[in-house]
Parts: structure tokens; C-alpha cells; sequence
């Protein structure tokens, strides 16, 4: 309250500072808006016509078509696979990387920067842009999707456990310390227990993201139900199309469960 | 038992993660069955794996250095990525309120509230890639699919947690309202809106950023911005130009996440 609000004689919520940077963060969203809409490149009539073109689209899609569904299923079970294994792959490799990146257990600056590094750059990519790569260098198929998402679950995991590792109690290391145990003996015994925790809370975490993850990269070429996905959509085989996101759907929600499930159980 | 001579405990021993010996080494033995069997049956073709290394030589030396030559074309893709993810944001935030008013326990009735879940979880299970190729093939190639895309992976996200913030809502002010007289839809708008109004405005920075590393993906499918400017790098081999796309890339999303992670901060 300023000596100028006493004049009022009504309630107002907002000072008159407030109501005016209130009006200028309007004014620059408002202007963002309307530079995007006017710059951006779309024939509106598209626009207009997009909810009849998806009533069509869905109206296409029914009834699903099951007849495919014996190789639907056993290529989600693949799918399930490629995010499994590629989970377990980088849960391991991110635990050197995670040790590196913490600011207490990393040995120089230069490694902490070495593990930041690939931190960043796991993080900042995502999983499709990496197996665009991977698919270059492996050849279509599966080899290249649990490599992508092996590389992009690094930075994941390894970001969160080094900072688990960074919030750890230090006083059980500086015991072990004290009594002459060997590098390898303080992980193991001081640290390891202090992030068990968490290493599992974000292993399930990343592997029910994983799973969301792996139905798309055959899209690209990279191996899963995506590939089935690709096929039925360009061959405007919409029922079939139906029949996979459905399967992708229950897919995703029986991951939820499971990982639900393994939180209670594990934590 | 009682024949042996109680051994005085000099030795210390882990106490194991799994406390049932029997079910350790079932779990320890299956997890290690499944990941051979797995990797046995997935179809790989190791042959082709095994030519990737010499691949990924002529692919890295073909990336660098990176070549900024056509950083027109950059510059516009990003633009437009810039442009669909503000589209995106703004679209999908003003849906997500409506679903998430439907999608809260605590204010709407029990059929309502089902139809409020289904949508969010229909939303938030499908990658949006999927939803992007879906887009793409209802109302064609460009950033207008991509706007589409992105504003469905907005609500998946923004309603979730924008119906569990009205779910925490002070109650009292809900029921002062009632008490005096008032209409459904003021008491929406003056008891619940202002209580969840911080959390909408963080969210939505934390979208706008979310969307802008979405957009990149969705690209790859031909929904717009910088993603269709990487795949069309790639499809052409221009392995240097696509390294410059995926620099500027990962450039953009640590500043923008650094920049949304001080907004949110200071709110």
C-alpha cells in the first residue's frame, strides 16, 4: 500500500503498478499472438475445413478393424520389449554418467564438465531426432530404436541421480572415510544406499515414458508398432489405423498401472 | 541349528535389496532370462548393425564442420516452430480450462467428470507424433497440423494438472459464494478461478517451452517448423546442415528453459 492508494475509496485487487504490468504482460502476449497468427503460413480455409475433414477421418476409422490384430499384438509386444531393454541398457550406462555429473562424487572439473556435457546433449535431443540418426547409421529396425532411446534416456536418468547424488547426507562418506575405506567401498556402501530410492523412482518413471516413446519410432523407421501404424495410414487402411491406436492406448494405460504398481512395490 | 557353535558376528553383510532370498533369485534369474531371451528373438540383423560403425564414420565426417550455408531456410523453420508452439500454447491453454473445470471432482457432477478424465487421458496417451501424423493426413502438410498437434499434447498435460490444482481448492470460498446466492458459473469464476490462476500462468510458461521442443519433433512428420527442416536435411544427406539444424535446436531449448525455469521462479 502507497500513500496514492488511500484515496480510493473502492476495493481494487491490484495497485495501479500492478494493473499496469498486468496490461503490459497482456499487450506482449497479445502481440505474440497476433504476430504469430498473421506471419504464419496456413490457408485458413484449411482451418475452417479441419473439424469436417476429422469428422470424415474418425468417421473412416469405424468400426476398428480386428483382423490384423494377431501381429498388432506381437509387434506391441516388441514394442514393449525395445522400451524395456533399452530402459534397463541406460539405466546402467547413466550410472558412471550420473557420478561423473555430481558436483561431490565427480573426481576433476574437467569430468564434471565431461558429464554435464553428455548430460546436455542426451537431454536436448529427443528420442525421434536420435533415431532419425541411428536409422542412418544402423539401417532400419529395431537396433537403432533401443539405441535411441537408450541415448536419450541417459541424460534423463543421469541428470536426476547425480543430483540425488549431489543431495546425499555426506556424513556416512566422511565415516567410511575416516576409517580408510577404498574409493570403490564409500559408493558402494555410503552412497549407493542413499540413492536407491531414487534410482528406482526414475527407472519406472523412464520407462513408462519409454513406452510412449517406442510407439513412435517406427515412424521414422525404427522399429515397433509405429512401423504397423506408418503402414496402415499410407495405405489409408483407417480401420486398421483405429485398431493400432487403440492398442497403443491400452499399451499406454496398462504401462501406467504396472509402473503404479512397481512404485508401491519398490518405494 | 542349535548344533552349531554360535559364530560371534565379526562380519558385516549388505542387508540385500530383496529380503526373501527365494523370490531374489527369481527375480535376479528372471530378469536375466528375459533380457538373453529378449535380445535372441528380437529380429536383429547384426550383419547390418555391424556396418554401422563404418556408417556413422562417413556420417560424422560428412556433419562436420557444420554448415550454416542456407541459414535462411534455418532461421524460417525455427520461426515457424516459434510461431506454431505460441499458436499452440494459446489454443491449447484456453481448452484446457473448460476440461479441466471438467476433469475436477470437487465441482461438477460425476458424468461429467468421467467425459473430463477420458479426455485427458486419451490426450496425454497418444505421442505427439501420432497425433501429428493424424493431423497431417486430415488437413495437410504444415505448421497448421502442427498447431493442431500441439494444442491436443497442451490440454493432455495443462488439464491434468490444472484439474488437480482445482481439486485442492479452498472450499470455503465456493461454498461463500453458494451461500449467497450465486450462480454456477460465477462461483466458477469468482471463488475457484483466482484460487488457480498462479498455477495456470506457470503452466502455461512451462508449455510454451514443452511446445517449442515438441514442435521440433512434429516437423519430422510433416506437421511444420525446424522438424520438417531437419528430415528434409536428412532425407537429402545433408548431414552437415542437418548438425547446424540440431545445434540450433538444442541452442534454443536450453535458453528457452532457462528462461521459462527464471519466469517460473519469480512468480
Amino acid at each position: 500500500m502507497t500513500l496514492s492508494d488511500l484515496g480510493h475509496d473502492d476495493w481494487t485487487r491490484f495497485t495501479l503498478k500492478q494493473r499496469l504490468q498486468r496490461y503490459a504482460v497482456f499487450a506482449a502476449c497479445a502481440l505474440a499472438i497476433g504476430w504469430a497468427i498473421s506471419s504464419i503460413e496456413v490457408i485458413w480455409a484449411w482451418v475452417w475445413d479441419a473439424p469436417s475433414q476429422m469428422g470424415d477421418l474418425f468417421g473412416r476409422m469405424i468400426p476398428p478393424d480386428p483382423s490384423n490384430l494377431g501381429a498388432i499384438l506381437r509387434v506391441l509386444w516388441e514394442t514393449v520389449n525395445i522400451a524395456t531393454i533399452a530402459t534397463a541398457f541406460a539405466v546402467i550406462l547413466s550410472l558412471p554418467v550420473a557420478w561423473l555429473a555430481a558436483q561431490n562424487t565427480t573426481p576433476s572439473r574437467a569430468t564434471l564438465w565431461i558429464g554435464r556435457f553428455i548430460l546436455v546433449s542426451s537431454r536436448s535431443i529427443n528420442t525421434i531426432i536420435w533415431a532419425l540418426l541411428f536409422v542412418a547409421i544402423f539401417g532400419p529396425g529395431i537396433v537403432a530404436g533401443i539405441v535411441a532411446i537408450m541415448f536419450r534416456s541417459i541424460g534423463f536418468v543421469g541428470k536426476l541421480l547425480g543430483e540425488a547424488i549431489e543431495e546425499i547426507d555426506k556424513r556416512p562418506v566422511e565415516a567410511l572415510e575416516a576409517t580408510g575405506a577404498s574409493r570403490l567401498k564409500v559408493i558402494a556402501y555410503a552412497i549407493v544406499p542413499q540413492v536407491m530410492p531414487t534410482f528406482w523412482a526414475v527407472s519406472i518413471l523412464r520407462w513408462d515414458i519409454n513406452l510412449r516413446e517406442s510407439t513412435v519410432l517406427g515412424l521414422v523407421g525404427a522399429g515397433g508398432i509405429g512401423i504397423i501404424l506408418q503402414g496402415a495410414i499410407d495405405t489409408f487402411n483407417w480401420r486398421e489405423a483405429a485398431t493400432v491406436l487403440l492398442a497403443i492406448l491400452g499399451l499406454v494405460i496398462l504401462g501406467e498401472i504396472v509402473s503404479a504398481w512397481l512404485r508401491r512395490r519398490i518405494l | 541349528m542349535s548344533t552349531q557353535p554360535a559364530m560371534p558376528r565379526d562380519h558385516w553383510r549388505k542387508p540385500s535389496f530383496i529380503a526373501n532370498p527365494l523370490l531374489r533369485w527369481v527375480v535376479y534369474g528372471g530378469a536375466i532370462f528375459y533380457v538373453v531371451w529378449t535380445l535372441a528373438w528380437l529380429p536383429i540383423d547384426w550383419v547390418r548393425v555391424a556396418e554401422g560403425v563404418e556408417r556413422a564414420g562417413r556420417i560424422f565426417g560428412g556433419a562436420f564442420p557444420p554448415s550454416f550455408e542456407r541459414s535462411g531456410l534455418l532461421i524460417d523453420g525455427f520461426l515457424e516452430s516459434l510461431k506454431i508452439a505460441i499458436l499452440a500454447t494459446f489454443g491449447g491453454v484456453i481448452l484446457s480450462i473448460p476440461i479441466a473445470f471438467m476433469a475436477a471432482r470437487n465441482i461438477v457432477p460425476l458424468p461429467v467428470f468421467y467425459l473430463g478424465r477420458a479426455i485427458i487421458i486419451v490426450a496425454r496417451s497418444f505421442h505427439p507424433v501420432i497425433v501429428a501424423i493424424i493431423f497431417v493426413k486430415a488437413v495437410g502438410f504444415g505448421p497448421l497440423a502442427g498447431v493442431l498437434t500441439l494444442i491436443v499434447y497442451s490440454i493432455g498435460f495443462v488439464a491434468k494438472m490444472l484439474a488437480e490444482r482445482i481439486e485442492e481448492i479452498d472450499f470455503g470460498q465456493v461454498e461463500a459464494m453458494r451461500a449467497a446466492g450465486a450462480p454456477y458459473l460465477s462461483t466458477l469464476i469468482y471463488a475457484v478461478v483466482p484460487q488457480i490462476m498462479p498455477r495456470q500462468v506457470g503452466l502455461t510458461i512451462y508449455q510454451l517451452d514443452s511446445n517449442l521442443r515438441a514442435s521440433a519433433v512434429v516437423g519430422i512428420v510433416g506437421a511444420g517448423g525446424i522438424g520438417s527442416t531437419l528430415a528434409n536435411a536428412f532425407g537429402r544427406y545433408d548431414y552437415d546442415f542437418a548438425l547446424a539444424i540440431t545445434m540450433v535446436i538444442v541452442a534454443a531449448i536450453l535458453l528457452s528453459e532457462a528462461v521459462s525455469g527464471q519466469i517460473r521462479k519469480r512468480l
